[in-house]
């Protein structure tokens, strides 16, 4: 069966990865960029992109990239959400790759795995894998449309628009206007790109290339909600056995203990839900229905996880100034990504045969 | 050379010794017990080659490929699963030799004289007084929720020996003797509808002191070798996608369209989700265990698993519609196995509700996750530093 653990390499990434995060991606910092008009960290993207070279963990070595796998990239992406990093990790080197790997694009792949580019795929951040998408019209050979709810688009060099000829173009970023939105989540924010007649190169077929960019977004989105859960279940718990009240430690009421305990049981089967999905995703095996269950299951649990931080925290949870707020909004914002758990749900209705009615 | 190699070298050579088509089945299990087949990991001589517990496995399948008979483990989980490491953790030589096998074989069926009407998770609270006298112990209260009492040969039991002392420190751990004229074992008839359990009362049952278990007041550690097998037992099985309680509700989902609400369908894609999840759960933990990495998610697995099991057979049988309000049998039984996926959904239904309870109710495995896990404090007490005598009951 499926390797759900973690290997010595993959522990040493993620000891490279957290010592970087701890030395340039502190709380407070994040909650200072994200009012700032630059809300993405992009030194830390250079740093995490270029010098680590984790932009190309998916792609090929002979393309320029690392040749390694999903379950690498879910150990980075773990420490992200951890971190909650303000850096289009999960756009560029899984969504963007993902679908430029369908297509066979080995020129934009070397560039993305570099890290000097940054490529998004101009589709709404909600939608599921295998949903219906929004377009651009091809007319007379250049684009036209507004496409919205595209994330981390202002911080892109290329997007990847599907369009109606079933085409996916890769747009310069330049050639198209990037319209910032007020987003639920501070650190993963939202654009609406509107396409003027913008000249794009095809790079393959839109549904595919889509197709498989999402279900491996889903897949390994659920990596980053376990980095997300796993802040919050440690946080409250080291603030809840500090924090006194009534004379006593605030963690020693029972209480709260059970529901802490049940907190981390929901994190520990997220942990294996993960690490499944992304070795389904690594070896190609039975990665619809792991990657379905994953999704169905990771949102809820990081929403609960923060949601609890925030009221186990008390007042201090509901400040501007303390980072759980970051979290929270992560987290119910992830909970729309790359499909619902209910959209997840009824996907494994059709792939193991459990119909409605 | 490995030590798998090895191990199904000796195997092989143990099979030519003793076909199993050829040979008794006792005589098989006893000659595969001398001969160190029967739980590698344990000690020569008991049964055991001091090799890693890891490979049992492979001799595992070796014996069973060449159609040798097993030891029924199911049936004596009990002393498997609690009585064997405590005994041999704790026991003396002669304990040990004496013991360990006729437990392995079967040829000894053991039970758990622990639990009582007044000590339940509050089990060092226990009342069951053994009193010395001479070379032997006289022990006079009442167990309950004990499975195998009326087939066991022996029990482990334990009981204050020093009511003076606070309640953790006053007890002591004995093997009793299930045929001294003094135990007295009464079906417990539960929910169900039949008695998987038992009481057991015990008036001036006479235990020598050479079956006692660890020193006198030491019963409460020994007791801690006991529990954590079981709870190890309880959560550790191997199952395939659909494997657990969530395949017979599946299967009925497929066969029925004529029963599907979309109520239910939300209902039942939620838990299959979980319970493939807790799959996951368990397969992550075996291997954490293969890998010498045993980690703390054990103290998780029953309770997602009693939570589950408990929420799947109420889908069931609201999922069976009109048939949903029959039941089997209330038949008054005594089986001797325990399918807690078998019968009917009403039954799967109220057995389930043991699931949260037996082994350590939910509750006090929520307090273990939350101190031993997380380092959260204790809740203040008032019970750890009174003699027993004056705990208020």
């Amino acid at each position: 069966m499926t390797d759900l653990l973690y290997s010595e390499e993959e522990e040493a990434l993620r000891a490279a990865v957290r010592d970087l995060l701890t030395d340039h991606c502190a709380a407070a910092d994040v909650i200072a960029r994200v009012e700032s008009g630059t809300p993405h960290d992009l030194d830390l993207w250079k740093s995490l992109a270029g010098s680590m070279g984790l932009a190309g963990l998916l792609i090929p070595e002979d393309l320029g990239g690392q040749g390694a796998s999903h379950r690498e990239v879910a150990v980075v992406l773990e420490e992200l959400g951890r971190a909650v990093a303000p850096v289009p990790y999960l756009a560029s080197a899984v969504v963007a790759t993902e679908a430029l790997l369908a297509c066979g694009d080995g020129e934009l792949l070397g560039r993305l795995a570099t890290g000097r580019t940054i490529g998004a795929l101009a589709v709404g951040l909600h939608v599921a894998p295998g949903a219906p998408v929004r377009t651009a019209r091809v007319e007379n050979g250049v684009l036209h449309g507004e496409l919205t709810g595209i994330a981390d688009a202002t911080a892109a060099d290329v997007l990847l628009v599907p369009a109606d000829d079933g085409g996916l173009y890769a747009v310069a970023a330049d050639a198209v206007t990037r319209t910032p939105v007020a987003s639920l989540d501070l650190t993963r924010p939202l654009a609406t790109v509107t396409l003027h007649g913008a000249t794009g190169r095809r790079v393959g077929d839109a549904a595919p290339a889509v197709r498989r960019a999402l279900r491996a977004a889903a897949g390994l989105l659920a990596s980053e909600q376990l980095g997300v859960a796993d802040w919050a279940l440690t946080e409250t718990v080291r603030y809840l056995k500090e924090r006194k009240q009534f004379n006593r430690p605030v963690g020693g009421f029972q209480a709260l203990k059970h529901r802490l305990a049940q907190l981390w049981l929901e994190v520990v089967g997220l942990r294996a839900a993960a690490r499944a999905a992304a070795d389904a995703l690594a070896t190609g095996e039975d990665t619809e229905i792991t990657v379905a269950v994953a999704q169905a299951y990771a949102a809820p649990v990081a929403v609960h996880a923060t949601e609890e931080a925030l009221q186990l925290h008390g007042g201090i949870g509901m400040t501007w100034e303390h980072p759980v707020h970051l979290y929270l909004k992560r987290a119910k914002a992830g909970s729309l990504a790359y499909g619902t758990a209910g959209a997840h749900r009824e996907a494994l209705a059709e792939l193991v045969d459990l119909r409605a009615p | 050379m490995s030590h798998t190699d090895e191990l199904i070298g000796r195997t092989r050579e143990f099979l030519a010794a003793h076909p199993p088509e050829q040979t008794d089945r006792l005589d098989f299990l006893r000659a595969r017990f001398d001969a160190g087949l029967a739980w590698v990991h344990y000690p020569k001589g008991l049964g055991g080659l001091g090799a890693p517990r890891s490979l049992q496995a492979a001799v595992d399948a070796e014996l069973a490929a060449a159609g040798a008979p097993d030891n029924d483990p199911r049936r004596i989980g009990i002393g498997l699963g609690m009585a064997a490491p405590t005994i041999l953790e704790y026991g003396t030589e002669e304990q040990k030799r004496r013991f360990l096998r006729p437990l392995w074989t079967g040829e000894e069926v053991w039970c758990q004289l622990f639990s009582e009407p007044g000590a339940g998770s509050d089990l060092a609270a226990l009342g069951t007084r053994a009193v010395r006298d001479g070379d032997a112990w006289v022990v006079d209260g009442q167990k309950v929720w004990t499975s195998s009492a009326h087939l066991a040969r022996w029990a482990i039991l334990i009981a204050r020996t020093d009511p003076d002392l606070p309640k953790h420190q006053g007890i002591t751990y004995f093997v009793c003797d299930m045929t001294d004229p003094g135990v007295e074992v009464r079906p417990l008839r539960q929910i169900t509808g039949e008695a998987e359990f038992n009481e057991v009362f015990l008036t001036g049952v006479r235990i020598p002191d050479t079956r006692r278990l660890g020193e006198v007041g030491e019963g409460w550690r020994v007791a801690q070798t006991t529990l954590m097998n079981e709870r190890v037992s309880i959560g550790g099985m191997r199952l395939p996608r659909e494997g657990g309680m969530i395949g017979p509700v599946a299967r009925t989902w497929r066969e029925r369209p004529e029963a599907r609400t979309h109520d239910l369908h939300q209902r039942l894609l939620r838990l299959w989700v979980e319970a493939e999840v807790a799959r996951f759960t368990g397969e992550r933990l075996r291997q954490q265990l293969a890998a010498g990495q045993p980690g703390p998610e054990g103290s998780g697995m029953k309770l997602a698993f009693a939570r589950l099991n408990q929420e799947i057979s109420g889908l069931e049988v609201e999922l069976r519609g009109e048939e949903g309000l029959l039941y089997d049998d209330w038949t008054m039984r005594r089986p001797e196995l325990v399918d807690f996926t078998g019968r009917d959904a009403g039954y799967r239904y109220l057995r389930a509700k043991g699931n949260s309870i037996e082994g350590g109710t939910s509750e006090v495995l929520l307090n273990i996750v939350a101190e031993r896990v997380l380092g959260l404090p204790a809740e203040p007490r008032t019970d750890k530093d009174v003699a027993w005598k004056d705990l208020s009951r």
